[in-house]
């Protein structure tokens, strides 16, 4: 096939840690395979070059935190035919989202000696909540095999197989001894979204939920859970806000908690 | 072409955004200014009232490309602060973790992001049309990299495996048998590595630097060392922040940092393999010697075959830890939380990652300083395109923005760990 009649791929970066775009480049055995069937047309951390849109697939890392990245998604978004969102940054606002629960201000003069310099919004967001998103790839970050099938569904115009369950279910399903029931270790896993392979449970570690919510969680009744393992209110406010603290699910459970302490 | 201005409005093939802008008046250069605009994402201020042990996973999110770095200089710093002393087996998987985000780093640096310059591709993937066999090599060798880190860490980016006092779990003897097959196929890829960067074209560019690195008594410095430089610095961690400033400056979001008399100083392979060639066991110094290096290297493009010499020296040493391991009784010691505070250094990919945290009875963070390698080589970046692009004022535009870029890239800048940076702007007047 001629490269120009190639779909064009283009990957965008947002405030993030570039991991997610990484995932692409660590396909070390896949990585000139896709490359035969789409164009990377812009991927400047892979490449100098770039071929102009439209794109037939933008895939977006990273979140809002700026007023000059609200307009660049928009602009982004009308050269796209298809928006895929990877990663907790682009879906939830990351772990950078920390900062929606505080002042910040605060944040920047803490970390610039001249916070005028500094131009930042007070809330890191996620990308659907500026523009219509075609797909959300969940997972701080991605898993690498989880991107491959949702290029290819797209590029062959089918749904992308990627199960909506519990973490829970994936140790079940490897076989991994519940931590939490066994070993009393506090674990996000019964309302955190697939998508890992359910790594920590298998090295005697809870989850800790860095795949974000799965779909309908019942926070709740993990949030006692935690409680009668002994996690105080302070932990399970902390365990709810890390990498999709501004997730709903996650976000209104961390709230309850908050108040609780007053 | 008098006056002009050259502007290279978003960086390529480097980790993270940033722009580059030179202005050149009466054909010399007037200023350099290396602008790094990736926003924000404030990790000192959040990591306050976090746990002490959560400080090793929320760190690792600075950077996607060595997690590791900052897992380990974390745990460096809390296990200091805590008084913990972990165990020798301990020790070595960490160094061997090490090994592993070295490997997958240097090697996706030499062959994606760094060797196209060399060569004249736009990008790796070009360069694998007329040179597949060597793209093939390269990236089998980053994945050689990850499979460490997988099997110590659960996965290669933001590894789950890793936290105060030691690991959650540790492999069995067993478990490496396959990995130590696939590493001596990668020590003999990056022996090839060395002598294949050492076939490409330098310019001809030898700086006077201050190199600053790790140096221990008894092994090439990843963990554990004193901070030394070779214009005679020579000091514990704790005092870092004695003889290191950070400044901010307009242009960045990231922070500059200097020593305290005000000068640059340059990071990573290259002052590592400066300051502690003598370390290196004798298959690396000869393979860098048959490479043409000798055992000081001032010249930064040469970088590439440092990178390479220390990509064999960690596959070699990756062996030697795999080899010797047995498995300890616990994968981790004991943590008392108390007030206190501790420092964390370690040899990034980049060069040293230095952080700093206070911690309340509870082990609860009251502060935390986290300096990456990236915006210690940042005022030695501008200060190598000063010096560099008056040699070639007269070479067409379009070759220069290119050398720019590649004198960019020879120091693997990650943007994104900067600004807890890269566009190229050539003004001429
Ligand atoms: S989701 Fe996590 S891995 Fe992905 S870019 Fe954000 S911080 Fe990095």
């Amino acid at each position: 096939m001629p490269a120009k009649r190639k779909p064009k791929l283009a990957v965008w970066k947002f405030a993030s840690c570039d991991g997610c775009q990484l995932s692409l480049l660590d396909c070390e055995d896949e990585l000139l395979a896709v490359t035969d069937k789409v164009a990377i047309a812009y991927f400047p951390e892979a490449s100098r070059a770039s071929v102009k849109g439209p794109y037939q697939i933008s895939l977006v890392e990273g979140s809002i935190t700026t007023r000059h990245d609200a307009e660049r998604i928009q602009k982004i978004r009308k050269v796209s035919k298809l928006l895929i969102t990877i990663g907790a940054c682009a879906t939830s606002g990351g772990i950078q989202a920390l900062r929606n629960f505080k002042d910040v201000k605060e944040f920047v003069s803490l970390v610039y000696a001249s916070p005028q310099y500094i131009e930042t919004l007070d809330k890191s967001t996620s990308i659907a909540s500026h523009v219509p998103v075609d797909y959300e790839l969940h997972g701080c970050p991605i898993n690498k095999m989880q991107l491959l099938e949702v290029i290819s569904a797209y590029l062959y115009g089918r749904k992308p197989n990627v199960p909506p369950h519990s973490v829970c279910i994936d140790c079940k399903q490897r076989g991994t001894v519940c931590v939490m029931v066994a070993q009393g270790i506090p674990c996000l896993g019964p309302v955190t979204h697939t998508g890992c392979g359910a790594i920590c449970p298998s090295y005697n570690r809870g989850c800790y939920g860095c795949y974000g919510p799965m779909e309908t969680p019942n926070t709740a009744s993990l949030s006692a859970w935690l409680n009668r393992l002994g996690v105080k209110e302070e932990g399970i406010v902390r365990a709810f806000r890390s990498f999709y603290a501004y997730s709903e699910p996650f976000r209104k459970e961390s709230e309850l908690h908050e108040k609780q302490d007053d | 072409m008098k006056n002009k201005t050259i502007k290279v409005a978003c960086l390529s093939r480097v980790e993270g955004e940033g722009a580059l802008s030179v202005k050149i008046k009466d054909n010399k250069v007037v200023d350099v200014k290396l602008k790094i605009f990736e926003p924000p994402r404030f990790f000192e201020a959040f990591l306050r009232g976090r746990a002490y042990s959560e400080a090793p996973d929320i760190t690792a999110r600075i950077c996607g490309i060595c997690p590791v770095a900052y897992q380990m200089s974390a745990v460096h710093a809390m296990e200091d602060a805590l008084g913990v002393t972990i165990s020798s087996q301990v020790r070595a998987l960490r160094r061997l973790m090490y090994c592993g985000e070295w490997i997958e780093s240097h090697a996706l640096h030499v062959y994606m992001l760094h060797a196209p310059d060399f060569l004249g591709y736009p990008d790796a993937i070009q360069m694998a049309k007329d040179h597949a066999p060597i793209v093939k090599r390269g990236l089998q060798l980053k994945k050689a990299g990850n499979e460490i880190v997988t099997l110590l860490g659960g996965r290669e980016i933001h590894p789950i495996n890793v936290r105060v006092g030691g690991f959650y779990k540790t492999p069995t003897k067993q478990e490496f048998a396959p990995l130590a097959e696939k590493l001596k196929w990668a020590r003999d890829a990056a022996l090839e590595t060395v002598r294949w960067t050492s076939t490409l074209t330098f310019p001809d560019f030898e700086q006077d630097y201050e190199f600053v690195a790790l140096r221990h008594p008894d092994e090439y410095a990843f963990n554990e060392g004193r901070i030394v430089s070779n214009r005679g610095m020579d000091i514990p961690l704790c005092e870092y922040e004695n003889h290191f400033t950070e400044e901010h400056v307009q242009h960045s979001n990231a922070l500059h940092s200097k020593t305290k008399e005000g000068g640059a100083y340059f990071v990573g392979p290259l002052a590592r393999y400066n300051l502690n060639f003598d370390k290196l066991p004798a298959p690396a110094q000869e393979a860098a010697q048959a490479a043409g290096l000798s055992a000081v290297c001032r010249n930064p493009f040469k970088s590439i075959i440092v990178r390479s010499v220390e990509t064999l020296y960690a596959c070699d040493e990756a062996l030697r830890i795999i080899n010797e391991y047995e498995r300890p009784e616990e994968p981790s010691s004991p943590v008392q939380p108390r007030a206190s505070t501790g420092y964390g250094c370690t040899e990034a990919p980049r060069g040293i990652l230095y952080h700093r945290y206070q911690l309340d009875g509870n082990g609860s963070i009251l502060s935390a300083k986290i300096v990456p390698p990236t915006s210690q080589n940042q005022k030695t970046i501008e200060n190598d395109l000063l010096n560099f692009i008056p040699k070639y004022l007269d070479i067409p535009e379009e070759k220069l923005v290119l050398s720019c870029e590649q004198a960019i890239r020879n120091y693997d800048p990650c943007i994104s760990c900067a600004t807890h940076f890269l566009k190229l702007h050539i003004e001429r007047e």
